[in-house]
């Protein structure tokens, strides 16, 4: 047996809703602390980032799944709808805690999607996002049959977009979003000269 | 020359702050006062003020843990971890270009020479937080006039400590070392310009920029640099650390200006800390509520041109 599938067979036995019940309370938690005064004199902001943060983190996951797969034969795909989305998830409650506690008003909020680069490349993978949360349910994956894995390709402008917002929005030359946004094209890269070398299936 | 302003304040009960008075702090305080003559009494009663419109100070907590000391690191928290590498004992600021006394003043010499006052003030910074600290410390314009300034002196520029090995941010060129900030003579000498030693009337702590820092209180607090160890007095305006980094987002004056947004966000509110995760936010003043105070220094200027 090899070592990938000895790997294999315990992972096939771990639920995928794990993902998701963990996704949730973690953000539960980083309410909790935020409602709790545990988040520092600038809770808003630390949870905009926490939550944000955990939305690359899945946006990557979701990204090295096909590539693990390729290159030592371990197959994660069965995490991979739980992984989207909870990304989704997390950016929707980014998103959300953005708007309502942080910028407080709609008209500011247009404002700032409108007239501030970072947040309108951030608007743009959220609303990406959209159409690929809806069709994540077996019926769609039946329905739209082929065009499903189309569509399911906005994940790689998605992952560029997420990783371009982060780099944008911080202060000075900072290597955390540079790391991100690195790994990001480099796990682009990858898909795309697998797919330029292998023909069509 | 002290208490050249005041608060709109209104003397309250001693809190327990006051109890935290600092040895070195106070015994400054008591020196200055002697010096300057008959003040002593005010001295003593200074340190729980209240200051009207201005709100209770942001706690002790607040101010300490939640910084921006890019030497130390870009996380608002890594200055709390990190500062107690810098050694601040023994400590001098090299004071030179066009004064009459240029030279190495050593930090007890500058206290000893200084009297040591109370301003609560708000602190805004360029991301859109502000909080309200009790500083201690001396005006700028006093040590200015230990060192002598010349009558072709027109700026002001000041220099950060750069220690690669006690200050693990450096490593990254996030912006370009040492961090540098300048001031127009004039803003530098205006009474609200103060340099800080002391919070809450213990010694100020190293994230806060110790042993002595600036507080430009109507200018982002970008301006108020931090540690220093070098202020030179120049003819031509000295470059400043994040307008090298980008003068389109952060200009030489960097007044606090709910009017002019900085390109990447809107400056038209603020979020003063402290308040909890359903604070709301507060419009942005100008020149951060000190308008009648500085305004005069910028007559005629386009204020959205020279940002």
């Amino acid at each position: 047996m090899s070592i990938a599938a000895a790997i294999n067979g315990p992972v096939r036995a771990v639920p995928a809703g794990l993902i998701y019940v963990g996704s949730l309370i973690y953000t539960l938690w980083l309410f909790w602390l935020g409602i709790d005064g545990q988040l520092g004199p600038n809770p808003v902001e630390a949870l905009e980032h926490a939550l944000g943060e955990a939305a690359l983190y899945m946006l990557v996951a979701g990204l090295v799944v096909t590539p693990v797969r390729r290159f030592s034969g371990i197959s994660l795909l069965k995490f991979r709808r739980a992984i989207g989305l909870s990304c989704f998830f997390f950016v929707l409650v980014h998103l959300l805690t953005w708007a309502v506690l942080d910028v407080q008003a709609l008209d500011r909020v247009w404002a700032d999607i409108l007239k501030r680069p970072y947040i309108t490349v951030g608007m743009a993978a959220f609303i990406l996002m959209v159409p690929l949360a809806l069709t994540s349910n077996n019926a769609s994956v039946r329905r739209l049959g082929t065009s499903w894995r189309q569509l399911h390709k906005l994940t790689y402008p998605i992952a560029f977009l997420g990783g371009l917002h982060y780099l944008m929005l911080v202060k000075g030359w900072q290597v955390r979003p540079m790391i991100f946004l690195a790994i990001i094209l480099l796990l682009l890269f990858v898909r795309f000269k697998q797919k330029a070398r292998s023909p069509k299936t | 020359m002290a208490y050249r302003w005041k608060n709109t304040l209104k003397e309250s009960d001693v809190t327990c702050e006051a109890a935290f008075l600092n040895r070195r702090q106070l015994m400054a305080g008591f020196a200055g006062s002697i010096v300057a003559g008959g003040v002593g009494g005010q001295a003593l009663a200074m340190g729980p003020w209240k200051g009207e419109g201005l709100g209770e100070p942001n706690s002790w907590d607040d101010i300490t843990s939640y910084n921006n000391f890019y030497e130390f690191g870009t996380g608002k928290g890594d200055p709390v971890k990190y500062a107690h590498m810098l050694t601040t004992a023994p400590w001098s600021v090299k004071i030179d270009g066009l004064v009459d006394n240029p030279g190495d003043y050593a930090f007890e010499d500058i206290m000893s020479k200084m009297t040591i006052e109370e301003r609560i003030y708000r602190f805004r910074c360029v991301e859109r937080w502000a909080m309200i600290v009790p500083w201690n410390g001396f005006e700028l314009a006093d040590l200015l006039e230990l060192a002598g300034v010349q009558s072709n002196a027109k700026y002001v520029s000041f220099e950060t400590a750069l220690r690669p090995d006690e200050m693990p941010g450096v490593r990254q060129p996030v912006i370009e070392w040492p961090y540098v900030e300048g001031l127009r003579l004039d803003e530098a000498m205006h009474p609200l310009t103060f340099v800080a030693t002391g919070i809450y009337g213990k010694d100020i702590p190293n994230q806060n920029g110790a042993p002595l820092r600036l507080v430009v209180p109507w200018k982002y607090g970008y301006k108020s640099i931090k540690s220093i160890v070098r202020i030179t007095l120049t003819e031509d305006e000295p470059p400043t650390a994040w307008n090298k980094y980008s003068a389109r987002e952060y200009g030489f004056y960097s007044n606090v200006n709910p009017n002019r947004s900085h390109p990447r966000w809107s400056q038209e509110y603020e979020q003063l800390l402290g308040q909890g995760l359903f604070a709301e936010k507060t419009p942005t003043l100008m020149f951060n509520g000190y308008e009648e105070e500085v305004a005069s220094l910028y007559e005629g200027m386009d204020l959205l041109e020279h940002h």
